[in-house]
């Protein structure tokens, strides 16, 4: 027991300041792709995930990238794209609805011929146009305070986004600092975070669990895969994200998100940190 | 093509059992014998050869659809694989053709338990059923599945979302009697884990009989890849798991690398294998903590975690994310690995080997840690084998196997090949499987020191030829991922585009032997004997 005492002890504080500091990521972190516009920009069928997509009209060929959807894999910024494309480092990318997460911009190819202009459909959000976000997260805040207790539903992940989850708990990050916490029962929660893109075997247990939580509550969509159904997409087996089964009030972009990704997006659920727009230069 | 060397006897064995003839080539690598079965009755005969005089284990089994090929057919090829240490690095393929309009086959589970999942998984996804099978209940696809709906046929389209159609509720395989209770757990679990449905039937404390339901995970992963180019499948292989990115992504890359007939440089090789090492070491040392966690040993968790954390900011500066996503890419290594992130490599393991040594002894000093450990959750050794346990799960119950030393890849398959200690124990208890952990760690960290210290400059990756060699060719390859062997089955079709690929993962078997050891232990018990196997659901369910 003394030892454990001493061990601890000599150890010291490891725990972050993030968010009252900000969190530096490594060099070679790839956070979210920076499309330069009127440069040479890459066709859709580099994204493994579909994130990119483009529609050609009298203005020039837009480009536009779903920032939802992306695996941040860094594909679309190796040669012959990279300089059009940059791995950016910034990874608060939390938003309240699939709109502020498209990034568009046109790329310098020749002007196209009239008529041959076809637009992509653009993101599908299955509700919250921003003034009912901010009025359901200010009802959020009244109700809830400050601290937030949420309930893990894992609705088809992968593991990584879990374990980013888990990670929240140690003593790293110890999201308990910041009145946010983990519960075992969802009649114990004021929201879920929902990791993966809603299974075919886990849409009825997803439901179950979201109608268990009393009202007013929250939806967190963790990651790629439940953001949008991310590298999975819709299947046989696959619902192709969460705002397909549930309403979704903060999407987190990230493959998986890295720990403070997330808890920003939880403290912009809570209305505690406000959603940038991701960056459009 | 130089013949693969062959145990004695085998073919002439074979030979003697099929009735229906046999025809034998070389494949799908130069070392592999695939054995063609004129008829599918023959195939207890032939598994009963392998498995029995010749020790073979059950590696994986693939089912295809071919009826747009020139054969018009389903084909099922069982997989088998030496168990003997020091056996050369071989797979034996039994291949049978099934008429899709009758598609039985005998079934293997009574003889070789490890089909068991294989089979019933075989019956879901491609509606081939296995005829003798002792539980031919429905595995992968779950209730309210349309009746004959088969999602790996060519035929079917699975880009669709498939409703769900009203059900009776699952039959659960429970013990019945006086006193006999049943304890339904999950799929929701309280807790930050991964989705699976436990049925315990129980006399008080003591558990009779654990039915695992599983695949809530499943995302039908295997259907996805199907048709994509062989770059955008491998993005894919990258993610069917969190924490086995690595390996699931080495082990399609050199699946795909034996089909383009191309050898991967040598300093690609070696970054490769400080990936896998690394992946090894995070997961195992975040388990002990994890193991910690269930015998409520606070402080053994805290520091588990803290390590594991530790090696993650490691991984993100090495790869540019937490799992080494994006460290691989087919024909070597996408990253290089500069001497300043080595340096920083080697003083974060020269702390976590402390951390661990210093976590380990606290708990081997901690009786009421150590009481809830011994005799815990026991896997038998002829269980192990039975069910083809991998890895940590394998080796301590006395099962010596290791795919880096069984089936060499990554720099295992350098020409000057490194040493590596094959760690077993004998109890098949949760702390042999917690001290096997330990040691294991321990011996990642120093292969990966070897791996630096032999790390030379040169070339990081080999293009692939575009394009691809003719359709038709297969990939095969076994890596050792954290949770042991994991096999991986490629086919590309004529376009150069994925035929069918599949991923046979260590957690597939080992979860059976979950369910039998957990039926030593009592119920407050589970959660730590769960913990000891840790085992992946998103890669048993794909």
């Amino acid at each position: 027991m003394l030892r454990i005492l001493i061990n601890a002890l000599r150890t010291g504080v490891v725990t972050t300041r993030y968010p009252a500091e900000p969190s530096v990521p490594p060099d070679r972190f790839r956070g979210a792709p920076v499309l330069s516009p009127g440069s040479h920009l890459p066709p859709p069928t580099v994204c493994p995930a579909g994130a990119i997509s483009e529609y050609v009209d009298t203005g020039g060929r837009h480009v536009a990238l779903d920032l939802a959807r992306c695996v941040f894999c860094g594909r679309c910024a190796e040669d012959p794209w990279a300089g059009a494309v940059t791995m950016g480092r910034d990874f608060e990318l939390a938003a309240r609805s699939r709109a502020d997460l498209r990034i568009e911009v046109v790329a310098d190819d020749p002007a196209p011929r009239s008529g041959s202009g076809r637009a992509i459909a653009a993101t599908e959000s299955a509700h919250n146009p921003d003034a009912e976000a901010a009025c359901a997260s200010s009802e959020i805040r009244r109700v809830l305070g400050r601290s937030l207790h949420l309930r893990h539903l894992d609705a088809g992940s992968c593991n990584a986004c879990d374990w980013e989850l888990t990670a929240l708990l140690n003593p790293v990050y110890d999201v308990r600092r910041l009145g946010i916490d983990f519960v075992a029962s969802p009649r114990h929660a004021d929201g879920v975070v929902v990791t993966g893109p809603v299974t075919r075997n886990l849409e009825t247990a997803v439901r179950r669990t979201f109608e268990a939580v009393p009202e007013p509550r929250v939806v967190i969509a963790v990651g790629a895969c439940a953001a949008s159904g991310g590298i999975v997409g819709e299947g046989y087996a696959s619902a192709g994200g969460v705002d397909r089964v549930l309403p979704v009030d903060v999407y987190i972009p990230g493959c998986p998100p890295r720990p403070e990704a997330i808890l920003f997006g939880i403290l912009v659920a809570v209305g505690r940190l406000d959603a940038r727009l991701p960056c459009r230069e | 093509m130089a013949d693969p060397v062959l145990p004695p006897g085998l073919t002439d064995a074979l030979r003697a059992c099929a009735v229906g003839g046999v025809d034998t080539e070389v494949g799908p690598r130069s070392s592999d014998l695939t054995v063609r079965l004129g008829r599918p009755d023959d195939l207890p005969a032939a598994a009963a050869v392998l498995s029995g005089p010749h020790s073979m284990a059950l590696a994986t089994i693939v089912a295809t659809d071919e009826t747009a090929m020139p054969d018009g057919d389903l084909k099922v090829r069982y997989v088998f694989e030496p168990t003997v240490p020091g056996a050369p690095d071989q797979f034996v393929t039994l291949r049978i053709s099934v008429d899709p309009a009758r598609a039985a086959v005998p079934s293997l589970t009574m003889a070789v338990p490890a089909a068991n999942w294989h089979e019933r998984e075989m019956q879901d996804l491609f509606g081939i059923v296995s005829v003798g099978h002792p539980d031919p209940r429905p595995l992968v696809v779950h209730d309210g599945w349309p009746q004959g709906v088969f999602p790996l046929r060519k035929a079917f389209d699975g880009s669709r979302r498939v409703p769900v159609e009203p059900a009776d509720e699952f039959p659960h395989l429970v013990a019945e009697g006086e006193g006999v209770f049943e304890i339904p757990v999950g799929p929701i679990h309280a807790g930050i884990i991964e989705p699976g449905h436990f049925r315990f039937t129980s006399v008080g404390e003591t558990v009779l009989h654990l039915d695992a339901r599983l695949f809530y995970t499943h995302r039908g992963l295997e259907k996805r890849m199907e048709g994509l180019s062989t770059i955008d499948a491998f993005y894919v292989a990258e993610r069917i798991c969190g924490v086995c990115s690595v390996a699931h992504g080495l082990g399609y890359c050199e699946a795909l690398e034996q089909i383009a007939g191309v050898d991967v440089p040598l300093r690609g090789r070696f970054i490769r294998s400080i990936a896998l090492e690394m992946e090894r070491l995070y997961n195992h040392v975040g388990d002990i903590g994890n193991v910690c966690a269930g015998a409520s040993f606070h402080y053994g968790t805290a520091t588990g975690l803290r390590l594991k954390e530790r090696l993650q900011q490691m991984n993100e500066r090495l790869a540019g994310n937490r799992f080494l996503r994006g460290l691989l890419i087919p024909g070597g290594a996408r990253l290089d690995l500069p001497d300043d992130l080595l340096g920083l490599l080697a003083a974060t393991l020269e702390d976590t080997l402390a951390g661990l040594d210093g976590l380990m002894g606290r708990i081997e000093a901690n009786p009421s840690v150590v009481d809830r450990l011994d005799d815990t959750g026991v896997l038998q050794r002829q269980a192990a084998l039975d069910l083809a346990v991998a890895g940590v799960a394998a080796r301590a119950s006395g099962v010596d196997r290791d795919a880096r030393r069984d089936h060499p890849h990554g720099a295992f398959a350098a020409p000057e090949p490194l040493d590596l200690n094959v760690v077993t124990a004998l109890e098949g208890d949760v702390m042999a499987r917690v001290t096997v952990r330990a040691l294991e760690a321990r011996e990642s960290i120093r292969i990966v020191g070897e791996l630096v210290r032999r790390l030379e400059p040169g070339p990081l990756q080999v293009a692939l030829p575009e394009p691809l060699p003719p359709g038709g060719r297969i990939g095969i390859s076994a890596i050792e991922s954290p949770r042991g062997e994991a096999i991986h089955w490629l086919r590309l079709d004529a376009a150069g585009r994925v035929d069918r690929y599949h991923l046979r993962s260590p957690s597939y078997h080992n979860w059976r032997a979950v369910a039998l050891a957990a039926g030593t232990a009592i119920v407050p018990d589970f959660p730590l004997v769960n913990k000891s196997f840790e085992l992946c659901y998103s890669c048993t369910d794909r």
